[in-house]
């Protein structure tokens, strides 16, 4: 018998015995022939551990784990070693949903903090126990925004990544929403086009900070604007940077989202990561999926709960606000741990070394004027440059010194058409970031 | 007394638990960016490595994994997660990748989620999957995604409403409504099975498809699975087979023999990828030939011995940032893998034995309302002689006092006292039998102390819970607690 | 046994209705629906000046396991509310024929004819 399988011949005979059946396949006697597998599978013959050990280190020879100075919705941040060891433990990875509080305390304590920590951060009132990822999570804002307002259109900002937007067009096409872009203005969303474009119609605007772009946006005015619509106003925020960057709150924000990836999370070829989504307390019941809250034993001892379940799928079927069920707990996880390791000072100095390296590389880059800036706004650990240096050329060059970086934006999409993208954040040496200038000089 | 703090509650000011490296360039500081910077204040925990390394060390410990006992939980299949899994997920480049670098640099990663599709292909006997959905549901509304397509693609735009049996999960009437379609349900009879009568008065020329589980939420394999496909078939509706409970079925059945056009696999059940805590999980789509265009954006191709990705025009659009859950995908290939063929095709066989000798077992001590063999899981219909009243709530929370976790109740609804037990194939029979024990140990209980079941759980770190003062007082973060306990 | 007053009309969907005048009336849950549901963690019911429409949601009721839509017994417009229902989703429990949701000024005073009388209302949940 195989190792995950612990039935001896004996015990499957015992088995058949109580049953008083002689083989396993009369359990299927219903099932017609018309359906039953006939001969196996066309798939290889088991492997041994070792075998599938080796399997995978070859596999992973294949890639190459390079230097990076690209961002574009994951980043390269440091992962304190205690978040490996935590979240690999069985307790935590391999639990169920916590729906028998006695004995998850231990998943939904982590999930409280993480609620809190994601409320501490956006200046918000309540966090749900995570989403999928940030794009999803963004989806999901808008479909909130359409339920509140019992309106069928968002506007979103023309400065989204790609991929969020792309997620949340998919999502609002097939639930019959519609959508209106607000255009860019020097690589930043446009208060002008915004003010246009305002109306009794629209549910919520979504805008991004840092944008696509790296670029901070000012929203100055702008939830005043939104919010003599009744409509809501909605920020995917990249929440490590809501350590040291004016909170989704301070900014009148009814709902923050975004991806968490950048607070302890690999990046892991883009999953798992996690999406969070929080709002105001006004709107808790429109928060789709899981949540947790406090409450007390029958010995009045503190425990937590999920809690608002009357919300969700598994009771309002199709009534409920989202169809999400599971979440990205363990995820949640990472993120606690290390916003409990860095607190506050550890994130803001995580963003200034960024910043500062981010700033070094940019000031050098447009020395070698090679590079340019198109837009001249403020940046924190991402900017964009142009360039008419072949994008092929800059691939191809740093690819040879085995860096990650420059990435061309119009791979992504024509209209960004000599972009190049930068991100470096705490992890980068004096070493690699002079290496890629070096690199960068040399072209032509 | 069991560990109670929150790492809130840890906090010291000025404490420090990080180590970051010295700044190069000190010319430049983060307060240039002036008024685009936070002023609010933040509280965040302040504590040392080791307070928090013991923090979530305690924490932990109230919390009860496979590893720690039988998890008997229906329709979430707890099947042991193996460790090689976990350091593949872990250990390999995999986890340092940025999914836009250079494809030549990204060949193992491609490749893995490339024979991993053609694997979980040839089990469910469907053309192509897309892994990129991250859980059951986010597969469910995808696969609805792709039927909707399908039509419109058609122009049959009267096509918008999905024929859903009322003992599905949830998430099936949702998907469908997250979709934009509308719910059609349909009765079941005595049996949790589809009622064929109810099922051809639901269908007409505006129906998109149908969403089945099978062996359905019952843990029973509906007989009339082809007469079913043929009748949405024939009515021009397609297929959707929610894969929740697979298991059963693993080298007996494949969905796509069954007439089944789109389905979803949940990794983190059938393909023993870890539950996390609630996830991380993924949700695979997969698709017949003629609906493969479908499939959403991005897709990872082959040519020749060259992986490389491409989003495709036809596509019905982008459902995720990347490629889904990338690292368990990978542990869920890694479980493929070690098992090989020959095991796999064991794997619904042991599931259903373990099912049915447990539902043998208990069936003089609790009341069993279907007749006949069940698959991978079993339900019952709480006590069978029960004088006091006991409730299947208080059996579950009893179990929890003999160090096992308690099967899912009160599901399926078709039931008032759902007890449904699910044990794997990866649980030995001196489990099985210790669990079958207890189970009629808490039954003698039900008669001789019904008020041990009724404040049950007693070893637990906490007791039952007050959910009613959870859902009045909303309270969800460290803020609102301090503020609850202000006043 | 959950109680059914004289006095009020009902429909099958659990709604009762309470004549307060001639064109007022005020609208809430049968105690056999706040049984059914449990502890009433949460009602949502619509403002002031919006209207309601017969035979439509207009609400919604929440325990802890359950919510249920609630049916707008009458057509016409919200004049007040139950503000204590917001802060205290208990009292439905408490008296549910006490803890009326909101006051309507009906736009159709016969529509009252076709409602269930207490002992219609009985039958219909024996």
């Amino acid at each position: 018998m195989f190792k995950y399988f612990p039935h001896t011949k004996e015990d499957i005979n015992h088995m058949l015995k109580e049953l008083n059946i002689s083989s396993i396949d009369e359990l299927f006697g219903q099932i017609s022939k018309e359906v039953l597998l006939k001969g196996e599978y066309d798939i290889k013959n088991e492997m041994s551990e070792l075998e599938v050990r080796n399997y995978f280190r070859q596999l992973s020879d294949e890639n190459q784990e390079m230097v990076v100075f690209s961002g574009l919705g994951l980043y390269d941040h440091y992962q304190p070693a205690i978040i490996d060891a935590i979240t690999s433990r069985q307790e935590f990875l391999t639990s169920y949903t916590p729906y028998q509080p006695e004995i998850s305390q231990g998943t939904l304590q982590y999930i409280f903090e993480y609620q809190s920590m994601i409320q501490a951060l956006t200046g918000l009132d309540v966090s749900n126990a995570s989403m999928y990822d940030g794009s999803t999570a963004t989806a999901e804002a808008c479909f909130m925004a359409c339920n509140i307002t019992r309106r069928k259109k968002v506007l979103i900002s023309k400065t989204l990544n790609p991929n969020t937007i792309n997620v949340i067009k998919t999502y609002l096409k097939f639930r019959g929403y519609d959508f209106e872009f607000i255009s860019s203005k020097n690589g930043v969303f446009d208060v002008d086009d915004l003010k246009e474009k305002m109306n009794k119609e629209i549910a919520g605007v979504v805008v991004q900070n840092p944008n696509f772009f790296g670029l901070i946006e000012d929203y100055s005015g702008v939830s005043e604007m939104i919010h003599e619509y009744k409509s809501l106003f909605i920020q995917n925020r990249d929440p490590s940077t809501l350590g040291v960057l004016k909170s989704p709150s301070e900014d009148g924000a009814d709902i923050a989202c975004g991806d968490c990836q950048s607070l302890g999370a690999p990046l892991a070829f883009g999953g798992p990561t996690l999406g969070y989504l929080a709002t105001i307390k006004k709107h808790v019941r429109k928060l789709p999926g899981r949540i947790c809250g406090y409450t007390t034993d029958s010995d009045g001892k503190r425990a937590f709960v999920l809690t608002l379940q009357a919300r969700e799928q598994h009771i309002r079927r199709s009534k409920a606000n989202s169809n999400i069920c599971s979440n990205q707990s363990l995820m949640a996880l990472y993120v606690t741990v290390y916003t409990s390791i860095m607190g506050k000072a550890g994130l803001e100095e995580v963003n200034n070394l960024s910043y500062q390296n981010a700033h070094y590389l940019y000031e050098k880059l447009l020395k070698t004027k090679k590079f340019f800036d198109p837009f001249k706004q403020p940046f924190l650990k991402e900017f964009t440059l142009e360039t008419t240096i072949s994008h092929d050329l800059i691939s191809e060059a740093l690819f040879n010194n085995n860096i990650f970086g420059g990435f061309s934006l119009e791979s992504i999409s024509s209209e960004y058409e000599n972009l190049i993208n930068f991100c470096v954040t705490e992890k980068r040496t004096k070493a690699e970031i002079d290496k890629l200038i070096e690199v960068l000089e040399g072209l032509s | 007394m069991s560990y109670d703090k929150l790492i809130f509650e840890l906090s010291v000011p000025n404490r420090r638990g990080y180590s970051l490296p010295k700044e190069n360039y000190p010319t430049y500081h983060i307060n240039d960016l002036k008024n685009h910077l936070r002023k609010s204040e933040l509280v965040l925990p302040e504590v040392s490595e080791l307070d928090c390394v013991r923090h979530y060390t305690n924490v932990s410990k109230k919390n009860f994994g496979v590893e720690n006992g039988f998890y008997p939980l229906g329709s979430c299949t707890m099947k042991y997660n193996p460790k090689i899994n976990e350091e593949i997920a872990k250990s390999l480049s995999f986890t340092k990748l940025h999914p836009y670098q250079p494809v030549r640099t990204i060949q193992g990663a491609l490749r893995a989620y490339y024979e991993l599709q053609v694997a979980l292909s040839e089990i469910s006997g469907l053309a192509e999957f897309s892994l990129n959905p991250y859980a059951g549901a986010h597969g469910e509304l995808v696969g609805l995604m792709v039927m909707k397509e399908y039509h419109l693609s058609r122009k049959d735009f009267k096509r918008t409403k999905v024929i859903i049996p009322d003992s599905a999960h949830g998430t099936n009437p949702a998907s469908t409504t997250v979709c934009g379609m509308e719910v059609i349900e349909i009765k079941s009879n005595e049996l949790g099975m589809v009622d064929i009568d109810s099922l051809k008065a639901a269908l007409s020329d505006e129906i998109a498809g149908m969403m089945l589980t099978n062996p359905n939420t019952l843990g029973i394999f509906e007989n009339d699975i082809c007469e079913i496909t043929k009748l949405v078939h024939d009515a021009g509706g397609l297929m959707y087979y929610d894969g929740a409970n697979l298991n059963a079925l693993l080298g007996k059945v494949r969905p796509g023999d069954m007439g089944f056009d789109i389905m979803h696999i949940n990794l983190h059940k059938t393909f023993s990828t870890p539950h996390g805590g609630g996830g991380p999980g993924d949700g695979p789509v997969g698709v017949k030939d003629f609906l493969v265009d479908f499939l959403p954006n991005p897709r990872i191709k082959k040519l020749d011995d060259y992986y490389y990705t491409a989003n495709i025009n036809t596509a019905l659009g982008q459902i995720s940032s990347f490629y889904g859950n990338y690292l368990v995908e990978l542990r869920a290939y890694s479980y493929i893998l070690n098992l090989g063929k020959e095991n796999l095709m064991n794997v619904g066989k042991l599931a259903t034995l373990n099912a049915n000798y447990i539902r043998n077992a208990l069936k003089d001590d609790y009341y069993l309302p279907i007749e006949g063999y069940c698959m991978h899981e079993v339900v019952f219909d709480g006590l069978k002689d029960n004088p006091n009243d006991i409730k299947t709530l208080d059996v579950a929370k009893r179990l929890l006092d003999y160090g096992m976790h308690a099967p899912t109740i009160y599901f399926p609804l078709l039931f008032h006292q759902s007890i449904m037990i699910e044990p794997t194939e990866t649980e030995s029979l001196q489990t099985i039998d210790e669990f079958i024990r207890v189970m009629k140990k808490i039954a003698e209980e039900a008669k001789t102390d019904p008020e041990l079941l009724k404040k049950a759980p007693i070893n637990t770190p906490i007791t039952r819970t007050d959910e009613v003062f959870a859902a009045r007082a909303m309270i969800f973060s460290y803020r609102d607690y301090l503020e609850y306990n202000k006043e | 046994m959950s109680k059914i007053l004289e006095g009020f009309l009902y429909q099958e969907s659990h709604e009762w209705v309470k004549k307060v005048s001639d064109d007022e009336v005020l609208i809430g849950i049968t105690d056999y629906a706040a049984e059914q549901l449990g502890s009433v963690v949460f009602v949502d019911i619509p403002e002031v000046g919006d209207s309601i429409e017969a035979g439509a949601e207009f609400g919604a009721v929440e325990s802890v396991k359950a919510a249920s839509d609630i049916y707008a017994p009458v057509t016409g417009e919200v004049i007040e509310m139950n503000e204590d229902l917001v802060g205290e989703p208990e009292l439905v429990n408490e008296d549910a024929f006490e803890a009326w949701f909101i006051k309507v000024k009906l736009e159709n005073p016969e529509e009252l004819e076709k409602l269930l009388s207490p002992e219609e209302y009985k039958k219909s949940i024996e």
